[in-house]
C-alpha cells in the first residue's frame, strides 16, 4: 500500500486528517499523537480539525479508537472538531460511544486497594471477630435444631442422613484402609528401629497399640474425612447458596440448618467412631505385619504384648476423639458452605477453607484431649 | 471484518445449515433443518421452551457436534476435531451467553481485554483504548475497574456484549438477550443490537422467545416447532403473524393458548 493509513494536511485554517486504506485492529493502526509529532504540517495555528475519509477502505474499531484520540487531541489543543465528512456509520458509533452513561459517577463498588496498615489490621480484626461470632451463632443454631429434633418437634431428613452415612462408610473404606494400614506400618517401623537399639524390640507391640489406638487411628481418619466429606459438605451447600436454593428454604420458612446441616452433621457424627474403630484394627494389623516380619516375634507374642499393655480406655479415648472429630468436620464443612460468597470462585474457596479449618481444629482438639487425658490419668 | 469489505463481497451467506439433525444421545431434538443466515441481517431463532433453540445455538457456535448434517460458516464447515481451524472460525464469532458468562474474577476491563490480548498483537495502551471504546459503546464508560458481581443484570449483559464485540466479530450470537431484563433495559439492548448491525454491518443471530423483541428487531425469524420436531416457518415475523403457516406458529406469535376451531 502506497498511501499511509492516516495523514495530516493543512487546508487554510483547517487541519485535515486523511484516512485511507483498510483499517483493522490487527493491522497496526497509527496513533493520532504520533501522526501529529511526525508530520511536517503546521498543527499549531489551525482552528478546526476536520476529516477526509474519501479513500477509507474497510474499517473496524481501530478507526474509532483513532478518532477518539483525535477528539482528545482537539480538546487539548483547543481545536474545533468537524466530523461532518466522516461516514454516517462511523458518526453513529461515535455518538453511541460518547453518549453520557446513565450513571456517570462510577465510584461506588470499587474497593479501594490503598489502605494504611492500621486500617487493614483493624478491618482484619473486625472480620475475624465477625467470623467468630458467626461460628458461635451457627453452633448454637445447630444445637437448638438437634434439641428440637430429639424432642420430636422437627423433621429429620433421613434421605440426606443415609447418603452421608453411605459416603462415610463404604465410600470411605478404601482410603481409610490404605492410610490406616500405612500409619500402622510407620509406627511399627519406628518401634522396630528405635526399640531394637535397647534390645526392647518386643515392646514394638506396645508402641503400635498405644500409638494407633490413642492417637493415629482417630487422627488420620479425622483428617481423611475432613478432606473428603468436609470439603464435600462445603461445596454442596456452597453451590446451593449460589443457586439461591438456601434462600428458597428460608423463604418457605424451612430452616436450612434443620434441613441440610443437621442430617449431615449427624451422619459424620455417627460414622466417625465406627470408622475410627475400623482404622484402629487395620492399623494394628499393619503394625503387626511389620513387627512380626522384622523382629523375632510370633503373632501370639505380639498380640499377647499388646493385650497386656493397652486397656479398653485407650481404645475408648480413640473412639471419643473420633466422635469429636466427626463433629468438627461437620461443623467446619457446613459452616463454610453456608458462608459461601456469590461469585464462581466462592465454592472452591469455601471447600478449601472447610478443609483447612477442619484439620486445624482436629489437631487442636487432639492436643487438648491428650492434655486432659494426661491430667485425668486415662 | 468490516463494513465496506462486507458490502463489496456479497457472495456467501454468513451461516448455512444443511439437513441438520440434533440429538442428545437417543433423544431427537430437531431434524431436517435447512436455512441460511445472510450477511448483515438480524436473524431470530424462535420457539417455545424446550424446542431446541439453545441447542441449535450450541451447534451454530461449534459447542456441539451435529448428529447429522453440516453447518457452513462463511462457506466452510466447522471441523470440531481440528483445533486450529476451529479456533480460526470461532474467532469470527462473538457470543453473548444467556447469563452473560463474564469471568467473575476479572474486572470488566480485563474481561473485554482478554480476547484482545489473546488474539491481537496490540500493546497495552491500545488495548486499554479499545476496551474503553467498547465499554462506551454499550454505555458502561467509567466501569472499567468494576467486578461483574457489583453490576446489575442489565449492566452485566451489556458488559458481556462489550466482550462479545471485542474482536469486531463477523457474526454475533445472542442467547436469550432479554431474559432477566426489565422491558426498558431489554428494549435498550435491542436498540444497541440494531445500532451495532447498522454501524459495523455485523450479522446477528438471536435465540429468543421474547415476542416484543422479535417484532422489534428481526429481519427474518425461524420457528422451531416442538411438536413437529423441525422448523415449520421462516420469514419476516410480522408476515408470519399475519399469515401463519401452522396453528402452533399462530399461537406462538399471537401469544394465545387456545386452538383455532
Amino acid at each position: 500500500m502506497t498511501q499511509p493509513l492516516g495523514a495530516l494536511r493543512r487546508d487554510g485554517g483547517t487541519l485535515v486528517t486523511v484516512l485511507a486504506g483498510d483499517w483493522s485492529l490487527g493491522g497496526n493502526p497509527p496513533r493520532f499523537e504520533s501522526l501529529v509529532t511526525t508530520n511536517p504540517v503546521d498543527t499549531e495555528t489551525a482552528g478546526v480539525l476536520a476529516f477526509d475519509a474519501s479513500a477509507l477502505g474497510a474499517w473496524d474499531s481501530s478507526v474509532l479508537v483513532f478518532l477518539v484520540q483525535a477528539r482528545d487531541y482537539a480538546d487539548s489543543a483547543g481545536l474545533e472538531l468537524d466530523r461532518s465528512a466522516l461516514p454516517e456509520q462511523i458518526g453513529r458509533l461515535l455518538a453511541l460511544a460518547e453518549a453520557v452513561p446513565e450513571r456517570s459517577t462510577a465510584d461506588d463498588g470499587v474497593v479501594s486497594t490503598e489502605a494504611s496498615v492500621v486500617t487493614r489490621l483493624g478491618s482484619a480484626a473486625i472480620g475475624t471477630w465477625a467470623k467468630l461470632r458467626a461460628s458461635c451463632t451457627f453452633s448454637g443454631e445447630v444445637a437448638l435444631a438437634v434439641s428440637r429434633l430429639t424432642r420430636g418437634r422437627a423433621h429429620m431428613r433421613w434421605r440426606e442422613f443415609w447418603v452421608v452415612v453411605q459416603s462415610n462408610s463404604t465410600g470411605a473404606l478404601p482410603i481409610v484402609t490404605l492410610i490406616a494400614m500405612l500409619v500402622g506400618v510407620i509406627v511399627a517401623f519406628l518401634g522396630v528401629v528405635v526399640l531394637e537399639r535397647f534390645g526392647a524390640g518386643y515392646y514394638a507391640s506396645y508402641l503400635v497399640g498405644f500409638g494407633v489406638l490413642r492417637e493415629m487411628g482417630a487422627l488420620m481418619t479425622g483428617i481423611i474425612i475432613a478432606g473428603r466429606t468436609g470439603a464435600g459438605f462445603a461445596a454442596e451447600l456452597g453451590s446451593m447458596k449460589i443457586t439461591e436454593e438456601i434462600d428458597a428454604f428460608i423463604t418457605l420458612g424451612i430452616s436450612p440448618i434443620e434441613h441440610l446441616v443437621v442430617p449431615r452433621m449427624l451422619g459424620v457424627f455417627f460414622m466417625m467412631p465406627l470408622l475410627t474403630l475400623y482404622a484402629d484394627a487395620v492399623g494394628i494389623l499393619g503394625g503387626m505385619a511389620v513387627a512380626v516380619s522384622l523382629l523375632d516375634l510370633s503373632v501370639t507374642q505380639f498380640l499377647g504384648g499388646l493385650l497386656t499393655a493397652v486397656t479398653l480406655s485407650d481404645a475408648g479415648l480413640g473412639v471419643f476423639k473420633g466422635v469429636l472429630f466427626g463433629l468438627i468436620v461437620g461443623f467446619a464443612g457446613c459452616l463454610r458452605g453456608l458462608q459461601t460468597g456469590s461469585d464462581a470462585g466462592a465454592v472452591g474457596r469455601a471447600a478449601t477453607s472447610a478443609v483447612v479449618l477442619g484439620i486445624t481444629l482436629i489437631i487442636l482438639a487432639n492436643a487438648v484431649v491428650d492434655w486432659l487425658a494426661a491430667l485425668l490419668g486415662i | 471484518m468490516t463494513t465496506s469489505a462486507r458490502a463489496t463481497t456479497p457472495a456467501l451467506p454468513a451461516v448455512e445449515v444443511r439437513n441438520l439433525t440434533m440429538r442428545y444421545g437417543q433423544l431427537l431434538i430437531m431434524k431436517d433443518l435447512n436455512f441460511t443466515i445472510e450477511r448483515g441481517e438480524i436473524f431470530v431463532i424462535m420457539g417455545g421452551s424446550g424446542s431446541g433453540k439453545s441447542t441449535l445455538l450450541k451447534h451454530l457456535i461449534g459447542l456441539r457436534k451435529p448428529a447429522e448434517g453440516t453447518i457452513l460458516f462463511d462457506g466452510e464447515a466447522i471441523d470440531l476435531d481440528d483445533d486450529v481451524a476451529r479456533a480460526r472460525v470461532l474467532r469470527q464469532m462473538g457470543v453473548l451467553y444467556q447469563k452473560g458468562a463474564l469471568w467473575s474474577d476479572l474486572t470488566l476491563a480485563e474481561n473485554v481485554a482478554l480476547p484482545l490480548k489473546e488474539f491481537t498483537a496490540m500493546n497495552r495502551q491500545s488495548i486499554a483504548e479499545v476496551v474503553s471504546l467498547k465499554l462506551s459503546l454499550v454505555g458502561l464508560r467509567g466501569f472499567e475497574a468494576f467486578y461483574p458481581s457489583a453490576l446489575s443484570g442489565g449492566m452485566r449483559k451489556r458488559a458481556a456484549l462489550a466482550r462479545a464485540i471485542a474482536l469486531d466479530p463477523e457474526v454475533l450470537f445472542f442467547d436469550e438477550p432479554s431474559s432477566g431484563l426489565d422491558p426498558i433495559s431489554a428494549s435498550r439492548l435491542d436498540e444497541l443490537i440494531i445500532n451495532l448491525r447498522d454501524s459495523f454491518g455485523s450479522t446477528i443471530v438471536i435465540v429468543t422467545h421474547d415476542l416484543a423483541s422479535i417484532f422489534r428487531i428481526a429481519d427474518r425469524a425461524l420457528f422451531l416447532d416442538i411438536t413437529e420436531k423441525t422448523m415449520t416457518a421462516l420469514g419476516n415475523p410480522a408476515e408470519l403473524r399475519d399469515h401463519p403457516s401452522s396453528n402452533e406458529l399462530r399461537r406462538f406469535l399471537t401469544r394465545s393458548s387456545e386452538c383455532l376451531p
